[in-house]
């Protein structure tokens, strides 16, 4: 299973890419794994606000319906519209493909998320 | 609760298989993952183990009687080896299971059940028996495998000196000799694809398990419970528990084909003439979704703002690449054409109630 170094994690399997004041953010491969065969994505609304831990798209498997979370308070700046069409590139390259891109209006926030050699161990514990 | 293993356990951690709660039983979701299974069934072929399902056998000089009291379809125009669709129902008409029924001979009546509701359809069974007749709930004697998919005969063909397409479709073999295993075969599935279904002694399924995959070799992989979803459902093959149910009628599952009102009398059978003879308010439907989103079982189905049913089964359909449904709603919106809400997380989204949508089974041909 991949953790990059470079990332950090939600204890709720999302991730999130730190670029100066905003933040890149998809599900891990963690996630994509455990969810099975993704087949629809409800993408973020554009220029939504959204608080640490609200959930901000969903997503279909399969065989199951699961909410993404927010990592960081702030506001949706941009949207992977690509997932509409083909929510498969989440199951294929979940750190590849985004979900949406959000600012981060309290740095502080960044503190409560897990780097990567704590989220392996985090992934560990809930298999 | 402890699960239940079948004596496939051991195969299926062998193969990978993702281990799930299946209504009390220790049982694969997904091998190498759903769509793929799905996808190779369609092509190819999969192999399933279906132990959950239940086995009640029927014996004794008024079998036949007592079976055709039992069930919606008309048992005595079975032929002996023959199988049939049956439904059987409570006598306000709702469903107490579906079953295949299997015919030695008019004394002598095999019935597959629902895994669910195995134990409740023993106790009906016995409940409402003749006197005289012979009940036995067999269900831990077989191990029941299903192999299906286009190849599914070629693969099996390998296994055994019989022809194999001497079974025809909705028919069976009682004795059936596959890699020196005495098996009850028949022709039967819940795919939409040819294929067959087989019912064996526990202790040689690991055996023929491998024997299977290994005839098939890259035609041929294990099946999860998940691809068996997908794969009923997009061939328009009714789940217990979602379109029909003790509160759901045949008629209104759109099953009339295999309930004879104009035959002998079956438990049900004044309640679903009534049923018939009168105005049914609700009846299921096809839909394809609209809008984005996936409909799935129990979402609400609206009109105007108003309520008129739920979504019985719903999924992306992965050999047809759509998003569809099958709900049960007012009977005055069930026109093809007509445009319904699904409610998916409290957002209504456009859908359109349809004919023919569904996957065209492969079946029969045979």
């Amino acid at each position: 299973m991949k953790i990059p170094k470079n990332l950090l994690y939600t204890r709720e399997h999302e991730w999130i890419r730190v670029e100066e004041d905003k933040g890149y953010m998809g599900i891990t491969d963690f996630a994509q794994d455990h969810l099975g065969d993704i087949v629809f994505v409800e993408i973020p609304e554009l220029d939504s606000e959204t608080g640490a831990g609200e959930a901000i798209a969903v997503i279909e498997s399969v065989k199951a319906v699961s909410s993404v979370y927010s990592p960081v308070s702030g506001t949706i700046l941009e949207v992977n519209e690509e997932l509409e069409e083909s929510p498969e590139l989440l199951n294929e390259e979940p750190y590849e493909n985004y979900i949406a891109v959000v600012s981060i209006d309290n740095a502080e926030e960044l503190k409560q998320l897990m780097p990567a050699d704590e989220y392996e161990s985090f992934c560990k514990e809930q298999d | 609760m402890l699960l239940k293993q079948t004596d496939l356990f051991a195969m299926h951690q062998k193969y990978g298989g993702k281990m799930v709660d299946f209504g009390g039983w220790d049982l694969p979701i997904q091998y190498e993952g759903i769509l793929k299974e799905h996808h190779m069934v369609r092509k190819k072929a999969g192999l399933f183990d279906v132990s959950h399902m239940g086995e009640i056998e029927i014996k004794g000089e008024k079998a036949e009687e007592y079976v055709q009291y039992l069930l919606s379809n008309n048992i005595k125009k079975m032929a002996q080896y023959q199988v049939q669709y049956n439904i059987m129902c409570y006598p306000d008409g709702g469903v107490v299971d579906d079953l295949i029924v299997y015919k030695y001979s008019p004394e002598h009546y095999f019935l597959v059940v629902n895994a669910a509701n195995t134990d409740k359809d023993y106790k009906w069974i016995m409940e409402n028996a003749f006197p005289g007749l012979e009940i036995k709930n067999l269900s831990d004697d077989y191990v029941q495998m299903a192999v299906q998919g286009p190849k599914a005969q070629e693969i099996l063909q390998k296994l055994t000196e019989d022809d194999l397409d001497s079974i025809k479709f909705f028919w069976f073999k009682p004795e059936l000799n596959l890699s020196g295993v005495n098996c009850i075969a028949s022709r039967t599935g819940y795919t939409g694809e040819d294929g067959f279904e087989i019912y064996l002694s526990p202790e040689k399924a690991a055996f023929l398990w491998e024997e299977i995959l290994q005839a098939g070799g890259e035609d041929i992989c294990p099946i999860g419970l998940g691809a068996r979803d997908t794969l009923r459902f997009e061939a328009k093959l009714p789940l217990y528990g979602q379109e029909i149910d003790k509160d759901i009628s045949p008629l209104e599952a759109k099953l009339g084909f295999f309930v004879k009102l104009d035959n002998d009398d079956f438990i049900g059978k004044e309640a679903l003439l009534a049923q018939k003879e009168g105005s049914m308010s609700r009846i299921q439907v096809e839909f394809e979704m609209l809008g984005k989103g996936i409909p799935r079982s129990h979402y609400d189905v609206e009109k105007n703002g108003n309520n008129i049913g739920w979504v019985t089964s719903g999924a992306y359909a992965p050999s047809l690449d759509k998003k569809i449904g099958l709900a049960l709603i007012n009977r005055q919106y069930s026109q093809a054409g007509e445009e319904i809400d699904v409610v998916i997380r409290n957002k209504r989204i456009k859908a359109r109630v349809a004919e023919g949508i569904f996957y065209k089974k492969k079946t029969g041909s045979k």
